[in-house]
């Protein structure tokens, strides 16, 4: 019966009609794994009015189909009809192994569909791998608070599901090569039926954060600590992540002492982010916390405490006062110094 | 009006701990506490319960043990709690747990809404809510950082995603999952605690549910811890001080040299 399961998928995201960055991080990883087992990749769009002309940047990439479900009711997402269209989809075209993003909208669509199809899901993953002969996928995510790495294998059910944590990896390029005739567009000609009538959740507005960017798409980041000692010190450290970028982020400490939002908490209670950037001020570095930033590419912390667990996940560490070391680290952008920024 | 709210017991995060050899986490060291993220699913039941007079049922899975987070919570002003434990189920993963919440939900009275913590800070999936929600056959809204209910069951909420939040309208039947922001979980009162110390738990079993075997427990769940390890945590840290010599702007410096080696990109100013 599991032979009966061909080929992997990636599930990409959209938002009015233009492909999201975590679309072509899942083409990247879906691609390895599929010429590793020597099949094909095909990536599922959910939306509303999609173009062939957005849809042919994932066959460029290297996807080999492009399943589109693309009807007016999928313009916003709702959670019921979303995974009755991936249900629907995944019980026509078998395919082994679908991946999806961690993002709020692969974290509950996913799911929602595995217990549909009754399929292993593994949230979280940062890494995954694939035995070319069996096609068992080997996925490897942080468990028990961040402390400890997992490696989880779905051996039984197909197909074999996972959220794959955004920034985890770079996006797919196009490929030398590939052009629109590389690849197909089939399009869902119909949205599943309800058997008990849909109950749909109706968009009636939507707020954006005060921000350019959420803080798990940031490229930088710049995490404040209790070392900030009081609301009022933050200007300093947005005065900063704006001359070079970044997204402002908090630890639990910050966030209960109502110093800044929930949605800026990294954590395991609070976001988790892979930022190529990570600067850390006043952060001690505590297991809850690491566990959110843990996969960051490059990570700086500011501490006055040299002995601070941070400094033990950082690849530069500065013992010293933020409130020495920000005002610093702005006179040399302003002096030009700063010439990492571009 | 029927609210039920999902619990987990969970071990607290300082005393957290794997069994290296079967990649289990070991529940029955140190401290067990109420998730602390359900604690939020419960105060918006609470909320909810005061303002239209509804009536909230905790349900927990989870050994015999489990019992204690249940009293917590109707401590706090939970109306009843119902405990599903059965040695048959130890061992599920999300799938089979939402399978069996499904099945037990199922024999309690009929519900308006369901109301779970964002994901436990142990298993730490988030795919419960979600999953019971499609085992139950009705719509959820994840990530909920406000909720308010009008008559016959209209109700507007807004969802926390990464770049704003979601305004949304719709009906009960309803499946949540909330974040911290949505209400400040109260404390227990006294009397609330004498309450929760004499009140029953019902709990529900293989007994009462027979489920099939082969969906539930160890066997049922899809996925298998295959083998943890530790992750390569410790990064080489260059040091420097901003406390001697030439103080901050030395090590400042040395810090900017040092970003120019790592690929960062652009976007400052
Ligand atoms: C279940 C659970 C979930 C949790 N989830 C999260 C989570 O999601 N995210 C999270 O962050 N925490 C979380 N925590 C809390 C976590 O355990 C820590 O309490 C928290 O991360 C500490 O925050 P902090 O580093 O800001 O504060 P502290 O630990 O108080 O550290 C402050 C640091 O600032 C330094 N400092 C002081 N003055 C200066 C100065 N002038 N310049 C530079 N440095 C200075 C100090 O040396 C110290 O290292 C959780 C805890 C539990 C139990």
């Amino acid at each position: 019966m599991k032979e009966a399961f061909s080929g992997i998928w990636i599930i990409a995201g959209q938002r009015d009609g233009e492909l999201l960055r975590i679309s072509f991080e899942l083409i990247a990883r879906g691609l390895e794994l599929a010429r590793k087992r020597n099949t094909s990749l095909t990536a599922v769009v959910f939306g509303a009015g999609m173009t062939n002309k957005e849809l042919y940047r994932l066959i460029r990439c290297g996807a080999d189909r492009v399943i589109v479900a693309d009807f007016p009711e999928l313009d916003k997402f709702d959670l019921e009809l979303h995974a009755a269209c991936l249900t629907a989809l995944i019980n026509e075209y078998k395919p082994e192994v679908v991946l999806a993003g961690a993002t709020t909208t692969g974290r509950s669509l996913a799911p929602y569909a595995a217990m549909n199809v009754h399929a292993g899901l593994t949230a979280d993953c940062t890494g995954l791998d694939i035995d070319p002969e069996s096609g068992l996928l080997i996925q490897t995510r942080p468990a028990a608070g961040g402390n400890i790495m997992a490696s989880i294998k779905s051996p039984s059910c197909r197909p074999q599901m996972a959220t794959l944590r955004p920034h985890s990896c770079l996006p797919a390029e196009p490929l030398k090569g590939r052009g629109e005739s590389s690849g197909v567009i089939l399009r869902m000609k119909q949205l599943p039926p309800s058997p008990e009538g849909r109950n749909t959740v109706k968009h009636i507005g939507f707020c954006p954060l005060s921000e350019d960017f959420g803080i798990q798409d940031a490229e930088k980041v710049v995490v404040v600590g209790r070392g900030i000692k009081k609301a009022d010190n933050l200007k300093l450290v947005f005065d900063f992540a704006k001359r070079i970028g970044a997204a402002v982020g908090a630890t639990r400490e910050v966030v209960d002492r109502g110093w800044m939002s929930y949605p800026h908490q990294i954590g395991l209670s609070g976001k988790t982010i892979s930022p190529r950037l990570y600067m850390a001020f006043g952060v001690s570095g505590s297991i809850q916390h690491l566990a959110g930033m843990r996969t960051a590419e490059t990570v700086v912390a500011v501490n006055t405490d040299p002995e601070a667990q941070i400094f033990s996940i950082a690849d530069f560490g500065i013992t010293g006062s933020l409130f020495d070391v920000i005002p610093a680290l702005i006179g040399e952008i302003n002096a030009g110094n700063a010439t990492w920024i571009k | 009006m029927h609210i039920i709210v999902t619990v987990k017991q969970v071990p607290e995060t300082r005393t957290l701990r794997m069994d290296e050899a079967t990649g289990t986490l070991v529940r029955d060291s140190g401290t067990a506490i109420v998730n602390p993220l359900d604690l939020y699913a419960v105060e918006l039941a609470l909320q909810l319960k005061e303002l239209h007079n509804a009536h909230v049922t905790a349900i927990s899975m989870g050994p015999p043990h489990a019992e204690k987070a249940l009293r917590e919570v109707m401590s706090m002003g939970v109306d009843d709690a119902v405990l599903v434990s059965d040695r048959a189920y130890a061992g599920s993963d999300a799938w089979s747990t939402a399978w069996i919440l499904a099945a037990a939900i199922n024999t309690v009275k009929d519900f308006d809404l369901i109301i779970c913590g964002e994901r436990a800070t142990d298993g730490d999936t988030g795919q419960v809510g979600p999953e019971l929600a499609a085992a139950l056959n009705i719509n959820a809204l994840t990530y909920v950082n406000h909720f308010e209910l009008a008559s016959a069951g209209d109700f507007t909420a807004s969802r926390l995603v990464e770049d704003g939040e979601e305004q949304l309208a719709g009906k009960l039947p309803m499946l949540l999952t909330v974040v911290k922001e949505i209400a400040v979980p109260r404390l227990p009162v006294l009397e609330g605690k004498i309450r929760a110390r004499r009140a029953p738990v019902k709990t529900l079993g293989q007994n009462e549910l027979k489920l099939d075997e082969r969906l539930v427990g160890l066997q049922g769940a899809p996925t298998r811890v295959d083998k943890i390890f530790r992750p390569q945590i410790m990064r080489d840290c260059i040091m420097a001080s901003a406390t001697q010599g030439q103080g901050a702007l030395a090590a400042v410096k040395q810090l900017n040299e040092f970003l120019l080696t790592r690929r960062i990109g652009g976007g400052g100013v």
